[in-house]
């Protein structure tokens, strides 16, 4: 079966994406202007939203198509991913106008490289088998590898780099090494599928008694998959390169990281479980659900002794990545016999909100840490005065992120948690209440540092470009619009969700 | 009319970040922001109709439809009260603010928005928008106790907020449990609609639904053994935040137990009446101990708090007695506590701190003979000390009999030795007055001035009610009556349903 237009289109976001990395990319070589660069790569992200509405339109009208024969699966569910991803990165790259100075002369490659690996993250969003998910997660990562350590002659970036690489490389491993199980249990790489191929979940419900060690195969091949994606998802125990390359990698880098990565990631677990093996007879509820309570417990008990506000914000992210991981082990305990999208949709909101509020963190950092480079908490005493907008953002940020109404932080925990009572893992709601408690008293230290303690050196203000006050003025309206009107996101979350559990 | 109740002192502390003036400029805005809230709440109150519904005021409108959250507001005689007293203690605090002057709008749109948020919480009937309220109020404490605070003002602001956030996140579980215990269709967070469903059968055992509420409101209270943060926060906090705290913070705890434990899980409550009539003891007798070996005159106002609130919790054991007997007032009492109490322990701080702006310490041995340097100061602890060791014309002698006699059937031992509570109040009440106020005038108190005319109308606003309440408390029980009806009708409806379980 040959390609057709109907293919092109349906990947007509990650082609537009591609093409402007391209051209971005070439632009350097005839201009150095920053300014270019970006308009260039924000062109290329309208294109993508233009053609990712265009696209919704056609799957509300149609149902979910699929291209490349069966290798996409472009639905509405990976819509939202990509919407999510291709906006996180326009805000990355315009907070990090100014900060991109240190790439001279390669300003306009970290651009590409960003774009790049946004296209690889929408690509894995919509991949509907295991090759797919396999190539499309390389493409997302290795221009991560080369935008962590892209601030040369520094050794904190290149030891950042160069630790992404590595465990990358792990995890593609364990990866590989449970897609074989599962190919060989199931004899087929679908995980969905629209024509006559078999998908995993069908040749599974069919029977595995023929197959060597049949069922053991499925748990081998599931335990090595949730290993391998438990790197990208900074699930404990793989957790241990976040708070590292989060605090050695430029800014803009580790804001994409946080935010645009982990949103596919959780998009490719949530699709590869529920669809391929939520029929199986293994309890993944149980598995995620305790790996959820590990998870934020040790990322939140370990934050409270940070010192350096980007590592504080690694700790956060593996805790964020438990608090989440309850909606997968929700999505899971219900199983097939009661369809019910409460749990995933109650992710893919989280995963906006928390986009929204890791990359306030992350872009107030970048704004106060501009000059001085200093990232130290103490550091921050005394911002307050200092950068009013980049310490609000920063504060309300941190709130959110604590889960304090009214901000879309709160509203998303009361979603996951909704959501984990609603498959009667009252326990794991509670664990997550009292995370929360945890969490607040690292966050609000932060806060009362900006607030309450004198500068200690001169307390000149902090200019801020306009790029990066846009920045922080979006993502600052974000958290808090979302938390007082959560319904119309939600609802788009909902029908999202929804397309599969059908 | 609850809507412009919540959002009008919002509004005000809007306007007072914005407007750009003189500090004098931000204390009228603030003023008039509350006096315009006291006449809401005023006006709401003479309007309420305690013979009417049993919710009124109430405005309806969805908010997250996805998952049945409302923008649910509504009065009952439990509430009405209490947002009253908001609105009267609310004209306290910015009186007794007027001499601050670090970062004065900031800190008076922190104020505001705590009256806000508390008004939120008492205005509430749908859990969620309860619940967001209840955690919106914990900013502004946190702002106001570790800016404007004194003394280990960080290490008690944390801790405020931390066991506050601890204590919720039970009550935020426990309410999810309850919203998930019905069928999709009938899965609800209205209070209103809750309060008549069955939910003896829910997804978790009712009693750790009822424990989590439990929690949440027994830090607030404060019960003893969750109390420590109390002395610390109301130590270190500024006068009008005291004020605030004492008066309307604490008396979200009892309005949750009395809303939530008593009005929906009668026979939890019931159960647990035993262990809260000895918490109850342990909390009068224990807080009144405390108190006598107070040095700093804050703190001994703090732990009198604590040994006060012990007799709210009385008046919720007195539900042991059993649905045939039960009358309604020992709860009514615990109501009645909550309010004056609020008046009266405000009035106290009120004072204390008006002491303390004067002589820059608050420690009672320092002091002595101050009556003789301010008179009208001196009027205003008398007033609040003789309150609050209940003596009869002010309203803390209505409300301690009350419980007393509705719990004195059910729990003879523990009254008793609670009524006992009394008797030490009124020891440390007068020992205290008379190692302050009286005594022989001291040389180095002979410049302090007495209370400026501001002083006055902070210490009358709190003056005023306790008397009018305290001479005629029908003006106050029969509201409370009308909210308290509604508890015990559920008291009765349980019973039939032992009695249905049983046939």
């Amino acid at each position: 079966m040959g390609i057709t237009g109907k293919d092109l289109f349906l990947i007509a976001p990650e082609l537009a994406l591609v093409v402007a990395a391209t051209v971005v990319v070439l632009s350097g070589l005839v201009s150095r202007q920053r300014q270019l660069t970006l308009g260039l790569a924000l062109l290329g992200l309208a294109a993508t939203f233009a053609f990712g509405i265009a696209l919704w339109d056609d799957v509300h009208a149609n149902g979910a198509q699929s291209a490349f024969n069966d290798s996409l699966i472009v639905d509405k569910f990976a819509l939202y991913i990509k919407f999510l991803v291709a906006g996180t990165a326009a805000l990355v790259l315009i907070a990090g106008l100014e900060y991109a100075e240190r790439f001279r002369p390669y300003e306009s490659e970290f651009s590409g490289l960003v774009l790049f690996s946004a296209s690889g993250l929408m690509l894995l969003a919509a991949a509907a088998d295991l090759i797919t998910i396999y190539v499309s997660l390389e493409l997302a990562t290795l221009p991560v590898v080369a935008l962590a350590a892209f601030v040369r002659m520094r050794v904190a970036p290149i030891e950042a780099g160069v630790k992404y690489l590595l465990l990358s490389a792990v995890s593609s491993a364990f990866l590989l090494y449970g897609f074989a199980f599962l190919y060989g249990a199931s004899g087929t790489m679908q995980v969905v599928s629209s024509g006559s191929a078999p998908t995993i979940a069908q040749s599974l419900a069919a029977g595995t008694a023929a197959v060597p060690f049949g069922g053991l195969a499925v748990m081998a091949g599931a335990v090595l998959a949730t290993a391998g994606f438990g790197f990208k998802l900074s699930m404990v125990p793989f957790q241990m390169w976040t708070p590292d390359v989060y605090e050695g990698a430029p800014t803009p880098v580790g804001a994409f990281l946080a935010t645009a990565s982990k949103a596919a990631a959780f998009a490719v677990v949530l699709r590869l479980f529920y669809e391929a093996l939520g029929g199986s007879s293994a309890d993944w509820s149980t598995l995620f659900a305790v790996l959820a309570a590990i998870t934020m417990t040790i990322g939140n008990l370990v934050a409270i002794v940070q010192s350096n506000v980007k590592r504080l914000l690694g700790y956060s992210a593996i805790a964020h990545a438990g608090y989440m991981l309850i909606g997968v082990a929700a999505v899971t305990a219900h199983g097939q016999e009661t369809p019910d999208a409460s749990g995933i949709s109650s992710v893919l909101f989280y995963l906006a909100g928390y986009a929204a509020m890791t990359l306030a963190a992350f872009f107030a950092v970048l704004v106060l840490t501009q000059h001085s480079g200093d990232e130290r908490i103490e550091a921050m005493a005394g911002i307050g005065k200092r950068a009013p907008l980049a310490a609000l953002a920063l504060a309300v940020a941190l709130l959110g992120l604590t889960g304090i109404p009214p901000t879309v932080g709160f509203m998303g925990k009361l979603f996951l948690f909704n959501a984990a009572v609603n498959s009667g893992l009252v326990w794991l709601a509670v664990v997550g209440a009292v995370n929360s408690v945890v969490s607040a008293y690292y966050y609000v230290g932060i806060i009362r540092t900006m607030y309450l303690r004198q500068p200690t050196g001169e307390a000149t203000p902090i200019a801020a470009a306009f790029s990066g006050r846009l920045a922080l003025v979006v993502t600052l309206a974000a958290i808090l619009v979302l938390g007082f009107w959560p319904g119309g996101l939600l609802e788009v979350a909902r029908t999202a969700a929804s397309g599969l559990v059908s | 009319m609850l809507t412009a109740i919540t959002f009008v002192p919002m509004i005000g502390a809007a306007l007072a970040m914005a407007v750009r003036g003189s500090a004098r400029t931000t204390r009228l805005i603030a003023l008039t922001t509350v006096l315009a809230e006291l006449g809401l709440t005023i006006s709401m109150y003479v309007i309420f109709n305690a013979q009417g519904d049993t919710y009124q005021f109430v405005q309806r409108a969805p908010w997250v439809s996805a998952f049945g959250i409302e923008f649910l507001m509504g009065v009952d005689g439990l509430s009405a009260p209490l947002v009253l007293l908001n609105g009267i203690l609310g004209v306290a605090a910015v009186l007794v603010s007027w001499r601050v002057e670090t970062r004065v709008r900031e800190y008076f749109m922190w104020l505001l928005l705590l009256q806000g948020a508390v008004m939120g919480v008492f205005a509430s009937l749908d859990l969620i928008l309860f619940f967001i309220f209840w955690e919106l109020e914990l900013v502004p404490m946190f702002f106001l106790i570790s800016i404007w605070g004194t003394g280990r003002k960080d290490y008690s602001a944390m801790k405020f907020l931390l066991f506050t956030f601890l204590g919720s996140a039970f009550m935020f579980a426990a309410i999810l449990a309850l919203y998930f215990s019905f069928p999709a269709g009938e899965r609800t967070f209205d209070m209103t609609a809750l309060i008549h469903k069955d939910l003896t059968n829910l997804i978790v055992p009712s009693s750790l639904v009822f424990s989590g509420f439990l929690v949440a409101f027994a830090v607030k209270l404060p019960i003893v053994p969750l109390h420590t943060w109390l002395p610390d926060a109301h130590t270190d906090a500024p006068t009008a935040v005291s004020v605030m705290l004492a008066g309307v913070l604490l008396k979200m705890g009892g309005y949750g137990l009395l809303r939530i434990n008593a009005g929906m899980f009668p026979d939890e409550l019931a159960a647990a009446a035993p262990l809260l009539a000895m918490l109850a003891v342990v909390n009068v007798l224990y807080g009144a101990f405390i108190v006598m070996r107070q040095t700093d005159l804050k703190r001994l106002v703090a732990y009198s708090s604590v040994s006060h609130m012990g007799f709210v919790v009385l008046g919720l054991a007195s539900v042991g007695a059993g649905a045939a007997q039960l009358d309604g007032t020992g709860l009514n009492g615990a109501a009645m506590q909550l309010f004056t109490h609020g008046t009266i322990t405000g009035l106290l701080f009120v004072v204390v701190g008006l002491v303390y702006d004067r002589a820059h310490t608050r420690h009672i041995a320092d002091m002595g003979g101050l009556s003789g340097r301010m008179p009208l100061i001196a009027i205003g602890f008398m007033v609040a000390g003789l309150a609050s060791l209940g003596l009869p014309t002010t309203s803390g002698f209505a409300a301690e009999i009350m419980v007393f006699l509705g719990t004195f059937p059910a729990y003879g031992l523990a009254t008793a030795l609670c009524a006992f509570g009394v008797v030490l109040a009124a020891g440390y009440i007068l020992w205290t007055a008379q190692r302050t106020m009286f005594g022989p005038p001291l040389e180095r108190w002979a410049h302090l001035q007495d209370a400026t005319r501001v002083d006055v109308a902070a210490m009358g606003v709190l003056i005023v009610p306790i008397f009018v309440f305290g001479v005629y408390p029908a003006l106050l029980t029969d509201v409370f009556d009308a909210g308290i009806a509604p508890i015990i009708a559920s008291f009765a409806e349980s019973a039939s349903f032992v009695a249905g379980r049983g046939g």
